[in-house]
């Protein structure tokens, strides 16, 4: 029996694993479809920007309170599965406590703070459950969040507050039965959080007691490795990628736009057409119409997104009623790029759906109404960028598709033709000077 | 006053401290006009050697990257490149944002190298350095303004303190508007927006940045950017609060202001 249960464990901890391993694989297969951008230069920054931004959290801390509380949720989390390597080490050897013996009144005082932990964890689920489903904030109303989104964020709370809650459950049948000396239960000194909750339990045989004690280990220990598995198909992820994500990131001015070499060339040779080599090939293509054409930091992006919408809230456009959001855009590419993955996984690589990113997930009137003000940027306590897709798609529709308003249209003449927007002649730009002598 | 070409300095065997760098804004939009003269005044009188390229400059492109249209950034890019290292250029100062940011973080990678700042940099240093001497008592002591951050100013390019030390000098009170700095909301105009109508919606971008502004109950409204100054002066036109609220750039109220 004992023997039965060391072997589920092992079997249970390596499927969970694995299938982890098995979609984590997959999804960094999807992000490498994208294009090859060299994003490791300046490593010290790029380590100070995961430590403050991915590790710190700083552009949470906008909002302080909600920051704290989600600092809370976070460093309880990732504490907390310090435990879990506790109970992962029982579960293989069939030890119970295994670390107890070891650390001796270390051990107290760590359960201990792993229970408080657990506590505020569960008090800010609670929260934020509130926030979400009572108060009526315009980011979490939002249409973009409708169907399983918005489930998704409400089940990743639900589960925080059960695995916390048999961790607690656990401990306090412990408790108990440490008290009456059972077999097993070794003294580890009172926990501060459980010990409130055992009084319920009193009344209850040792047998009753241990299978309590036993599901709630099982339960949480299960618990954890169905998490662990819906963490790659949920916005969840962002617990994990925020942290490539922030290292990734680009350091140069928001302002600077992605300079495109080969329009560059292009551009070179019908200036110079001296200097055209007679192999010259024009490029495949300009801009992204779909995911491949975007960067594979881009890709990152939208897996890392955790639909917050502190971006589409702080969008002049999206707050003027305006069809863009930029979390949207987020979530459609991510959304493309399952389909590709399921595409690929079915057919072993990727064959042509008649579908692209820009027009069948993302429209033009969204793209159009972008001021490229970079406040969805500046938002986005992850280190995603949306402009840079609207931009990509943005180039593609130009300049592949030639779909521009005629507006836009009449202000590309003026500037090839008269150097600037309007229909000025080139004769009046300093006709201001002249007024001024 | 007499503003100097380039053309016309290298005739003369000269060779300016600085570029201004006018933008089509600055150049042919008759409101804007009125700041590039209010800001060339300045460098005249604080005893610049500057000058512009006049005719020969054209729209640094950044409407067109922006809207998609690489190849036409790229052209005017080229150009734009061409006469400024064929006039040996090696620093510019520019009263709008759109090109200060293309000048400075763009055209470096295409060729074009120059030390680029922005008027309001350049009048706070200028002012730091006791060059340009304000009134004792001017015409905004004890007034409110708002500064209306701009984009390609602010998050673009991480400049907020410069144009708020420069009103501080003019003794007024600065309000800030509940979106301001990094937070700021933009006006409608950048990414091309300027040159076309708004998508679809149920307000205005302006109107919505205007409102914000009347909010602080400021009579003078702060730009650093000509884009900018139009979007507000219209929301402000469309609130019909014309008569009770100026829509100003910076570098006007330095002129008016200046002993």
């Amino acid at each position: 029996m004992h023997y039965l249960q060391q072997i589920l464990f092992a079997v249970i901890s390596v499927v969970a694993v694995w299938l982890f391993a098995k979609k984590a694989g997959e999804i960094r297969r999807n992000i490498l479809l994208g294009k090859k951008e060299q994003l490791n230069d300046q490593p010290g920054k790029r380590w100070s920007n995961l430590l403050l931004l991915a590790f710190g959290q700083k552009k949470m801390f906008k909002n302080p309170l909600v920051a704290v509380m989600h600092f809370l949720i976070y460093a309880g989390f990732i504490i907390i599965n310090l435990e879990v390597l506790e109970i992962v080490l029982d579960g293989i050897l069939g030890t119970h406590r295994l670390f107890a013996p070891v650390l001796g009144n270390l051990y107290n005082w760590l359960i201990n703070a792993f229970e408080f932990l657990a506590l505020g964890v569960i008090f800010v689920c609670v929260v934020f459950l509130s926030r979400r489903n009572l108060l009526h904030l315009k980011r979490f109303l939002s249409k973009d969040l409708n169907g399983w989104p918005r489930s998704d964020a409400n089940y990743i709370l639900f589960t925080e507050i059960i695995l916390m809650s048999l961790f607690l459950t656990m401990n306090a049948a412990d408790q108990v039965l440490q008290a009456r000396g059972s077999e097993h239960y070794l003294q580890t000194g009172s926990f501060a959080v459980s010990s409130l909750i055992s009084p319920l339990f009193a009344g209850l045989s040792d047998g009753n007691l241990t299978a309590i004690e036993r599901s709630c280990w099982w339960l949480h220990i299960v618990g954890i490795f169905t998490f662990l598995n819906y963490l790659p198909y949920s916005k969840h992820l962002h617990i994990l990628l925020a942290f490539p994500n922030a290292y990734f990131a680009r350091l140069e001015p928001n302002g600077k736009m992605k300079n495109m070499p080969e329009v560059q060339q292009e551009v070179l040779y019908a200036m110079q057409p001296e200097t055209v080599p007679a192999d010259a090939v024009p490029p495949a293509h300009f801009g992204a119409k779909d995911i491949f054409e975007l960067s594979w930091k881009s890709l990152l992006d939208a897996y890392s997104c955790t639909e917050c919408g502190r971006c589409t809230a702080s969008c002049p456009a999206n707050l003027t009623g305006k069809q863009l959001s930029p979390r949207r855009i987020m979530m459609a590419t991510r959304d493309r790029m399952e389909d590709i993955g399921r595409n690929i996984n079915q057919h072993k690589s990727f064959v042509a759906d008649n579908k692209t990113l820009l027009h069948d997930y993302i429209s033009v009137e969204e793209l159009r109404a972008c001021t490229t003000c970079n406040a969805c940027v500046e938002a986005c306590p992850v280190s995603i960028s949306p402009l840079d897709i609207i931009t990509e798609l943005r180039r593609s529709l130009i300049m592949e598709e030639s779909n521009a308003p005629q507006e836009w249209n009449s202000t590309f003449s003026n500037i090839e033709n008269n150097f600037a927007p309007w229909k000025f002649s080139p004769d009046e730009r300093d006709k201001w000077a002249a007024e001024t002598a | 006053m007499k503003v100097n070409t380039m053309a016309e300095m290298m005739a003369a065997g000269e060779s300016p401290d600085i570029l201004f760098w006018v933008g089509c804004a600055g150049s042919f939009d008759q409101r804007a006009q009125k700041i590039t003269k209010a800001f060339a005044a300045i460098l005249d009188k604080v005893g610049f050697k500057y000058a512009i390229l006049g005719k020969e400059e054209a729209c640094t492109g950044d409407p067109a990257r922006r809207a998609g249209n690489e190849f036409l950034f790229q052209m005017m890019a080229y150009q734009n490149i061409q006469v400024l290292n064929g006039y040996g250029i090696k620093k510019i100062v520019t009263t709008c944002p759109h090109c200060f940011n293309t000048l400075k973080n763009e055209y470096p990678e295409l060729g074009g190298n120059y030390e680029v700042i922005h008027h309001t940099s350049l009048l706070q240093q200028l002012i730091d350095e006791g060059r340009i001497k304000l009134k004792e008592g001017g015409s905004f002591k004890g007034k409110k303004i708002s500064y209306h951050d701009s984009c390609y100013l602010g998050r673009a390019n991480g400049i907020y303190e410069a144009p708020r030390k420069v009103l501080e000098a003019l003794d007024a009170e600065l309000v800030e508007m509940k979106r301001c700095r990094s937070n700021g909301l933009c006006c409608g105009a950048g990414g091309a927006q300027m040159f076309k109508e708004d998508e679809p919606g149920d307000k205005r971008i302006n109107i919505e940045r205007t409102d914000e502004a009347l909010e602080t109950g400021a009579s003078f409204i702060a730009s650093a950017c000509p884009f900018c100054n139009t979007m507000m002066t219209d929301g402000v036109k469309n609130r019909e609060k014309e008569n009770e609220v100026a829509v100003l750039d910076i570098a006007e109220m330095i002129a008016a202001n200046m002993e």
